[in-house]
């Protein structure tokens, strides 16, 4: 298990490592940055100074050092348009995005295994009509769309929901539904697949032959091993809920890291951009670790690999 | 009667399919004594693994089953509800499969799996439980047995799992395991060592077994009576001597045929083998199911369904025209040819 933990963080890091490059090299993808930052009036004077006071000048193998080694202590330069340090932005922004990622993932999870159980346990019957349906809704269903729809009824013509801001807990039912929904289908068509499989297997006749209760059978036998795929999708999903946390949180006008990532690509500021890229990329790649170590811990046979 | 530990009467699985009803087994009447064992033999498809389920109540959700009786140490346990046959199952009754390799869940570890089968039934604390599950695993030969219990299904071999699958049914101390084809699964050299070991079991705990195989080398070293199913039905019942000794049904006689003896066998003379394939079960079935294969077929074998009728001995019966006479004559040909 030990082994195991070590080789997954040893890959994590590397993808990490991997990361902060491709974070690092956005700023030379649109061109010269001390040129874009000087504007179209400077002088080459201008331009030669910020090169030198933003430390452009260095050679970019020194450049991406000194980027990274300021990351690693949280310092991740100043904004450009906002004239502040990006690192306290970010950190004022990261748990609403963090409350919001969560409470949609909750949302699809809880929604989600049920339903995929159910309709496992009752193949070819309504109620796994009514989850495939479900499915398909979320499947097609642009969350951008499903938000306007969702907005204009519970919170224009039935008041029930406040429809911008994170004030209240309230403020994030509407978006951790609308983001939520979206990974739904996907994990549910899984969970269904995993318990079918698992449901005729052998050691589920084992444990019904052994005379224990249906509950025991269901959650104690075949549950833990079909979520096992499960968990290593809702790690994906999760990630993609982080990019989607983008249209979401514009929508509604929620200030987390989302509505920060697009007000800064509009801004074209890049030290922001790259904390964001990074941190995000940062917490995809922890969830995956968690995920594998999840999956390790339910399958044991996992653990040897 | 009293003795009886398993009483199955008529016992019938029916099978809805789209092409028409499978009648995968057809009024099966036997019974188990305490300390017995019953073999039941026949070839893939004749229904012996529906039989055995149709037992335990696991049958598929759509298969049909009807009976007039079947009891389980005098208790009706054809007309039981789901909650009380959970009861019995692993407690009163145990089963063992034939794929040692996925019959244990990969997920958890063979201890947990062995005390969770106890706790569900009896009202033992988890040491107790560990005690009796390391207990048990030394009684069917599993050395280490105490460290054994943390170790995963993925860390045994397939022998070592179906030692385990056996200590699994012994754990409540049952009146009646169910055994079907456990050594089908493994290598030739294990295969023997798990038969032994269940009979040994079984005469030690004075359960009833019911062993459900196609290896009639097994059946004859273990069993003390034996049902050859043919197609549903059971065909010849006697004790292992008789129908061993004095096969009366030409199915048996075939079967028996098939099988190489070590010493008496001449090399290079054909082994027997039973021509034509086992009858569709789907549909209207009537007359011997084994007509269109038995080279001593007449035109009654079509007309109507055969009996059971007695044979010369005590205990000893088969459903065919023939009379054993012709029989015994049929068997002298097929030992001479």
């Amino acid at each position: 298990m030990l082994i195991f933990a070590v080789k997954r963080l040893a890959v994590a890091i590397l993808v990490a490592i991997t990361v902060s490059l491709l974070t690092f090299s956005m700023i030379y993808l649109s061109g010269d940055p001390a040129m874009a930052l000087a504007g179209e009036s400077a002088t080459q004077q201008d331009i030669e100074n910020i090169r030198r006071v933003y430390g452009y000048d260095k050679p970019i193998v020194i450049q991406y050092i000194n980027w990274l080694g300021n990351a690693l202590v949280g310092d991740f330069g100043h904004s450009h348009y906002l004239k502040t340090d990006v690192a306290s932005v970010i950190f004022t922004r990261l748990p609403v995005t963090m409350t919001l990622g969560a409470a949609a993932l909750s949302f699809a999870l809880l929604l989600a295994i049920p339903l995929g159980v159910l309709a496992a346990m009752r193949p070819n019957t309504l109620i796994d009509r009514i989850a495939l349906t479900l499915a398909v809704i979320g499947q097609a269903l642009p969350s951008f769309w499903f938000a306007l729809i969702m907005i204009y009824w519970f919170g224009i013509v039935w008041g029930m929901l406040p429809i911008t801001g994170s004030a209240s807990w309230l403020n994030f039912v509407m978006p951790s539904v609308a983001l939520g929904y979206y990974v739904t289908p996907a994990v549910m068509r899984l969970t269904r697949a995993g318990m079918l499989d698992v449901l005729s297997s052998d050691y589920i006749r084992t444990a019904r032959a052994k005379g224990l209760r249906p509950v025991a059978v269901l959650f104690k036998h075949a549950l833990r091993n079909a979520v096992i795929p499960v968990v290593s999708l809702a790690a994906v999903q999760f990630g993609f809920m982080l990019g989607g946390s983008i249209v979401i949180e514009t929508i509604f006008a929620i200030n987390g890291l989302g509505q920060l990532a697009w007000e800064s690509i509009q801004r074209a500021d890049l030290p922001m951009m790259q904390a964001i890229v990074l941190v995000l990329a940062c917490f995809y790649i922890v969830l995956t670790f968690l995920a594998d170590l999840l999956n390790a811990f339910l399958d044991p046979r996992i653990r040897v690999g | 009667m009293e003795n009886h530990i398993l009483n199955v009467r008529n016992l019938t699985v029916d099978i809805p399919l789209p092409s028409g009803m499978l009648h995968a087994v057809q009024g099966l009447s036997f019974h188990v004594d305490r300390g017995e064992t019953l073999a039941i033999v026949g070839e893939s498809g004749c229904g012996k693994s529906l039989t055995s389920l149709a037992i335990m109540g696991l049958l598929p959700k759509k298969a049909i089953r009807t009976a007039d009786l079947l009891e389980l140490a005098g208790e009706d346990i054809l007309n039981a509800t789901e909650s009380r046959m959970s009861d019995i199952r692993g407690s009163l009754m145990g089963m063992i499969f034939q794929e040692p390799m996925t019959s244990l869940n990969p997920a958890y570890t063979i201890g947990n799996q062995l005390i969770e089968t106890m706790r569900r039934h009896r009202p033992v604390s988890v040491d107790e439980a560990r005690d009796r599950a390391v207990f048990l695993l030394e009684k069917v030969g599993i050395t280490a047995a105490r460290s054994r219990l943390t170790q995963y299904p993925h860390q045994l071999s397939g022998g070592l799992r179906q030692r385990v699958m056996i200590a699994m049914t012994l754990m409540c101390g049952p009146d009646l395991i169910i055994a079907d084809e456990p050594t089908t699964a493994l290598d030739v050299t294990i295969q023997a060592q798990i038969l032994l070991l269940l009979a040994e079991l079984q005469k030690e705990f004075d359960m009833g077994l019911i062993l459900i195989t196609h290896d009639l080398g097994v059946v004859a070293r273990v069993a003390d009576r034996v049902a050859v199913m043919y197609a549903g039905q059971v065909v010849e019942e006697g004790s292992a001597t008789q129908v061993f000794g004095r096969p009366t049904h030409p199915y048996t006689q075939g079967l028996l045929d098939c099988i190489p003896i070590p010493g008496k066998t001449e090399r290079g003379k054909h082994l027997g083998s039973i021509p034509g394939i086992v009858p569709s079960l789907v549909g209207n079935l009537s007359g011997c199911r084994f007509a269109d294969r038995c080279q001593h077929a007449m035109t009654d074998c079509s007309a109507a369904d055969v009996g059971f009728r007695p044979a010369s001995e005590v205990g000893h019966a088969y459903r065919c025209l023939l009379t054993p006479e012709q029989s015994a004559q049929n068997a002298a040909k097929l030992g001479a040819a």
